[in-house]
């Protein structure tokens, strides 16, 4: 499965990561030795073998429904980062974090 | 060319849990902006989820309403996706192993047109539990949106059907049914104002009888039974002409604009979807016993299929009746109430789905919060049941009620109480059924002297003359004469 | 004082021969003298940190004390610690003042123990040299042109150069145990789920655990003992008892088993690494242990599995890290997308973007049976071949890593030759057993150096108590691990 530039640009836009092309190119190279290393999987047969996501074999603890959190607003929102675009205030106002207009 | 089209619906129903899915902070509505999103719901670097145990209660409860297979062993996976309401850049959701399979929803399609009301069931693919997103506000800002995470990581039970409908009605009553249903088995307040319950539908089209499935559009969030009505109709209207003119159906998901009844696909993402589902390393599988199961299911109420089934065998009422009676358990309680408060079953459920319900619409107000309650209303119908009152007068007798009597001072009453209360007002507007058939027989005297034509043509063999007498002397009694004295003696008058 | 135990420490401070106060500041003073050099502190915060130790001394003077009551820890910067600069390494948490504790900065606090300070680590801890730090590189104190290993290669370089009394590190992939073997100290990293994870900065969450890193095997114990335990915030906590991990420390090793895997010993393994792990496991068998020779035949497929499974989890648990709501923001973007993109492009170091590309390349339609799913099934053989392992041996033993230290810059511009450098302690994550690295001995470099070795210690699960003993009857009969670099005194 030999990748290419435009797997790299793909791969890169999924994960909103910005790849220059010479970027792209460089990474091409790195990505292509780290997928040849990975590729020596391919190599073992694992019919049939239970795929393994924890490393011990138990079930999700269930929380009681009672509030526990207060609000941390004010403390939380004083790492929001700056604004942007010309201004270093703060990215929130009136209790909500602001992003440039999200259209539908 | 005939068309058919094909439906299926996935909603996304808010469970009424205290707390989020992941977290213990408050999910109540109408908070200020992040004032419940604590580390968890704003995904602050390192925090980790633990499981809600009543959003699994919630999944538990409505497999079991639905009677479907409710998997032993289920997986949270992450759905990856960059979008600013979701904080993680991932959806904790289920995807290959959901918490609930298949199942089935039975229920009524009702009558629409010269088409009959027929039974329908939809079979239920899957329900899965996973977290909302937040809310993106629009206007606060010039040029920005605003994020509020206190919706995010909201428990959702995302509940998926075959494409079992064939119409917008049938697709609409599913949607009813299942509002009913987890209203009726408590795990969701069913306020589609709120967003508690909403619906994508999914809408395909295909020539009648084919067996191939169209290219579906999906319709997302629906949040009321009348849009979805619109949307279905037009969105299917869209797909049949655009395959008559030639043209072909992309998917997508479009959009309903209620100001102008159309749908409209939204700005096509420029990818397509690509959400890398994996098993999320954070959560350990969901197991669930049979012990588990049981310890629900003790706790579950009656079910409104078996409610129905019981009200017909037990109380005589027709199917239709039945089935009316039980789509909300405020509604079913309330009959009950009635019936045991002495009320004839029949004419209990007529009053409750006719003039009870009528006014409670008409006012906007919920049965369990009904000015006349269950026991004032079997006052009503006991004194209806006995003579005292005619229908008119009982008509006049519940009007008086419902202005003159609050909830709060009926509820606390005994029947004793609520009788002589009806007494009360039956005497006060004289609306006492004349039942001497010695004063009766003096009004018809009176109406067969005035009506000696009508007489003649009954005679004569014109059965319609009949009822037309007794409706005069129905009308000079002001309706307070027994409509059965007056039957029987009329009949003896003119033999 | 700087080479003593935690235990005379603790007993030093106790008896009030010494106060937290000037203990501390024996370390602060260190640190503002070799850490310039050494940089192994990201962040300091000297008013934090001696408000800590008064408040230690006041709780030795009423009494009460826990064993590291007033000992300065050194915490790694993957850790959230209230009002503490939190960066992870990266330039994306460069502003991040965490709002909150992490479960193990609690148990430190309630213990009484004194942040010493933030330690530098590799980016979001992806890497093997800590050469992927936002902060800078650590000088390996052994020789400053060479690197402390990584990615908890701040807190191995502060406690080899007695920049702190003890420290904590998190291991993923080896990121305790190779720096250990590195920079000549013990380390120490838990069965997966011994240690809360929460507060601490995701990178793959399957396979993260933290752990401490000391000068000794009982000092490690002591650690042990304040950051295992059950914390109900992180659903892979295990609930089990707490335990005492100084109980077994005493005890001899006659007739214990120990198992040499083969693939340990094979091509890829430093000559001279070899030479000083067969003369630990000598040792060994004058106390008392008796060697069997055991295979682990999947070895050399751990790299491949994890550099599926780390990536991909980690390219999930790093897309929190968006310019929304805290981390860096693009100073200019056009919309929503390229504020995404460039934030992440800038607020990402190379290590971080390559792993977040792979992760996501190998999770996208159409690849993921391939990779991610192979990879899992994988991971089972592997955890399989421990599990024959321990039904012919106690512990397991062999080289932490392949070679000595490596000179700063050598592996750099090449990921794959990094990679292999986790060869040997990569099985032990995939599996969730623990695994320790001991100094054994020293090994010349080719420009006449001579750098540290560490013997890697695999336990089964939950066996910790054991491993540390096996460790600990070690360090009674040689002197490594008190040796400290030259030129720090």
């Amino acid at each position: 499965m030999a990748l290419s530039i435009e797997d790299i640009k793909k791969v890169a836009h999924l994960a909103r990561i910005e790849v220059s092309e010479s970027d792209a190119a460089a990474t091409l190279t790195k990505l292509t030795g780290i997928l040849s290393l990975i590729e020596q999987m391919q190599a073992v047969d694992t019919t049939g073998i239970e795929p393994m996501s924890h490393s011990q074999d138990l079930s999700q603890r269930l929380r009681d429904d009672v509030v526990t959190k207060a609000n941390l607003r004010e403390e939380f929102q004083k790492n929001a980062p700056a604004l942007g675009n010309g201004s270093a205030e703060p990215a929130v106002a009136g209790g909500l974090y602001l992003v440039p207009k999200v259209i539908e | 060319m005939e068309w058919e089209v094909v439906i299926g619906l996935e909603t996304h129903t808010q469970l009424k849990t205290n707390t989020k899915i992941f977290s213990g902070a408050s999910i109540k509505y109408g908070a200020e902006p992040n004032t419940q999103a604590c580390e968890v719901s704003i995904a602050l670097p390192g925090v980790l989820p633990v499981l809600n145990k009543e959003a699994v209660q919630c999944a538990i409860k409505f497999g079991l309403a639905i009677n479907a297979h409710i998997a032993p062993r289920s997986v949270f996976a992450r759905k990856n996706y960059f979008y600013p309401d979701l904080p993680k850049g991932y959806q904790i959701s289920q995807f290959e192993l959901p918490v609930v399979g298949k199942g089935a929803v039975t229920m009524q399609v009702p009558a629409v047109g010269k088409n009959a009301a027929y039974e329908k069931v939809v079979n239920i693919t899957r329900a899965h539990l996973e977290e909302d997103a937040g809310k993106s506000v629009h206007g606060a800002v010039e040029g920005m949106s605003g994020i509020d995470l206190n919706r995010a990581g909201t428990p959702l039970l995302e509940i998926v059907t075959e494409p079992d409908m064939r119409s917008a009605a049938e697709a609409v009553a599913y949607a009813k049914k299942l509002h009913e249903l987890v209203q009726w088995i408590g795990i969701c307040d069913g306020n589609m104002q709120e967003g508690s319950f909403r619906c994508d539908v999914n809408v395909s089209v295909r020539p009648k009888g084919t067996e191939k499935l169209g290219t579906r559009r999906e319709i997302k969030n629906l949040n009321s039974f009348k849009f979805m009505t619109q949307a279905i109709e037009y969105e299917t209207r869209w797909q049949i002409e655009t395959l008559e003119d030639g043209g072909t159906i992309q998917q997508a998901t479009v959009l309903f604009n209620p100001d102008t009844g159309e749908t409209k696909a939204m700005r096509s993402k420029e990818e397509a979807n690509d959400y890398r589902y994996f098993p999320d390393p954070d959560l350990l599988p969901l197991v669930i016993s049979e012990a588990d199961k049981d310890a629900v299911r003790a706790k579950m109420p009656e079910l409104p299929e078996a409610m129905k089934a019981r009200f017909e065998a037990q109380y005589a009422l027709s199917s239709y009746d039945a089935n009316a009676l039980t789509t909300s358990r405020d509604l079913a309680n309330y009959f009950v109430a009635t019936v045991d408060a002495g009320a004839d079953a029949k004419q209990a459920a007529n009053w409750i789905m006719g003039a009870l319900t009528a006014k409670l619409n008409e006012t906007g107000i919920d049965i369990s919060k009904s000015n006349i309650s269950s026991l004032a209303l079997a006052s009503l119908l006991k004194r209806l049941q006995d003579g005292t009152l005619a229908n008119n007068g009982a008509k006049v007798a519940f009007e008086e009620m419902w202005t003159s009597l609050s909830a709060s001072a009926i509820s606390t009453v005994t029947i004793t109480a609520s009788l002589s209360f009806i007494d009360e007002i039956i005497a006060a507007k004289g609306l006492k059924q004349e039942s001497d058939s010695g004063a009766i027989e003096a009004i018809i005297d009176e109406v067969l002297a005035a009506n000696a034509a009508m007489v003649e043509e009954f005679k004569a063999g014109k059965e319609k003359a009949f009822n037309a007498l007794v409706g005069q002397a129905m009308k000079a009694s002001k309706g307070k004469a027994n409509p059965a004295q007056v039957n029987d003696i009329l009949k003896k008058k003119l033999s | 004082m700087i080479n003593s135990s935690l235990k005379q420490l603790g007993e030093m401070l106790q008896a009030k021969k010494i106060s937290s106060v000037e203990l501390t500041q024996t370390f602060l003073d260190r640190i503002q003298q070799y850490n310039p050099s050494i940089n192994a502190y990201i962040s300091l915060d000297e008013t934090k940190t001696l408000a800590q130790a008064k408040a230690a001394d006041a709780r030795i003077a009423a009494g009460n004390v826990a064993p590291l009551t007033g000992i300065p820890i050194a915490q790694k910067d993957i850790f959230c610690a209230k009002g503490w600069q939190t960066t992870c390494g990266s330039k994306m948490l460069a502003n991040f003042i965490a709002p909150y504790d992490a479960h193990i900065i609690t148990q430190f606090d309630a213990a009484g123990a004194v942040n010493l300070g933030k330690t530098n680590m590799d980016e979001f801890a992806m890497g093997s040299s800590n050469e992927t730090s936002y902060f800078g590189g650590v000088k390996n104190p052994w020789s400053f042109d060479r690197v402390p290993g990584g990615s908890s290669g701040g807190s191995a370089a502060a406690v080899a150069a007695r920049l702190c009394a003890a420290a904590t590190g998190t291991d993923t992939g080896g990121s305790i145990r190779q720096p250990a073997s590195l920079c000549g100290f013990t380390g120490l990293k838990p069965t997966y789920g011994a240690v809360s994870r929460f507060g601490m900065i995701a990178f793959a969450s399957s396979l993260d655990q933290a752990g401490p890193m000391a000068k000794s095997a009982e000092d490690c114990a002591l650690m042990m003992n304040v950051m295992a335990g059950f914390d109900e915030r992180d659903s892979t906590s295990l609930n089990r008892e707490k335990e005492d991990y100084t109980r077994d420390l005493a005890k001899p090793l006659q007739g214990l088993k120990v198992g040499l895997p083969k693939e340990y010993f094979s091509e890829g393994l430093d000559a001279d690494v070899g030479k000083v792990i067969e003369a630990a496991i000598a040792e060994y068998k004058k106390l008392g242990a008796e060697i069997i020779d055991i295979s682990l035949p999947n070895t050399g497929l751990s790299i491949p599995v994890y550099y599926v499974l780390a990536p991909a989890e980690a390219s999930s648990n790093l897309s929190r890290y968006d310019g929304v709501r805290y981390g860096h923001r693009a100073a200019e973007y056009t919309d929503l997308m390229d504020m995404y993109n460039k934030s992440r492009a800038e607020g990402f170091g190379a290590e971080v973007k390559r792993r977040i590309l792979i992760g996501t390349y190998v999770l996208s339609a159409g690849y993921y049976d391939a990779y991610y799913l192979k990879a899992q099934q994988i991971r089972r053989l592997i955890a399989q071949d421990f599990v024959e392992a321990f039904k012919k041996c106690d512990v397991i033993m062999g080289p932490a890593a392949p070679s000595t230290a490596f000179k700063a810059g050598e592996k750099v511009d090449d990921p794959v030759a990094m990679y292999l450098q986790d060869i040997y302690t990569i099985s032990t994550n995939l599996a969730g057993l623990p695994g320790m690295s001991i100094p054994a001995g020293f090994a010349q470099s080719d420009d006449g150096v001579s750098l540290p070795v560490g013997l890697q210690i695999i336990g089964n699960y939950f066996d910790e108590a054991r491993m540390l003993n096996v460790a600990h009857q070690y360090q009674q009969v040689t002197d490594w691990h008190t040796r400290m670099p030259a030129g720090l005194e």
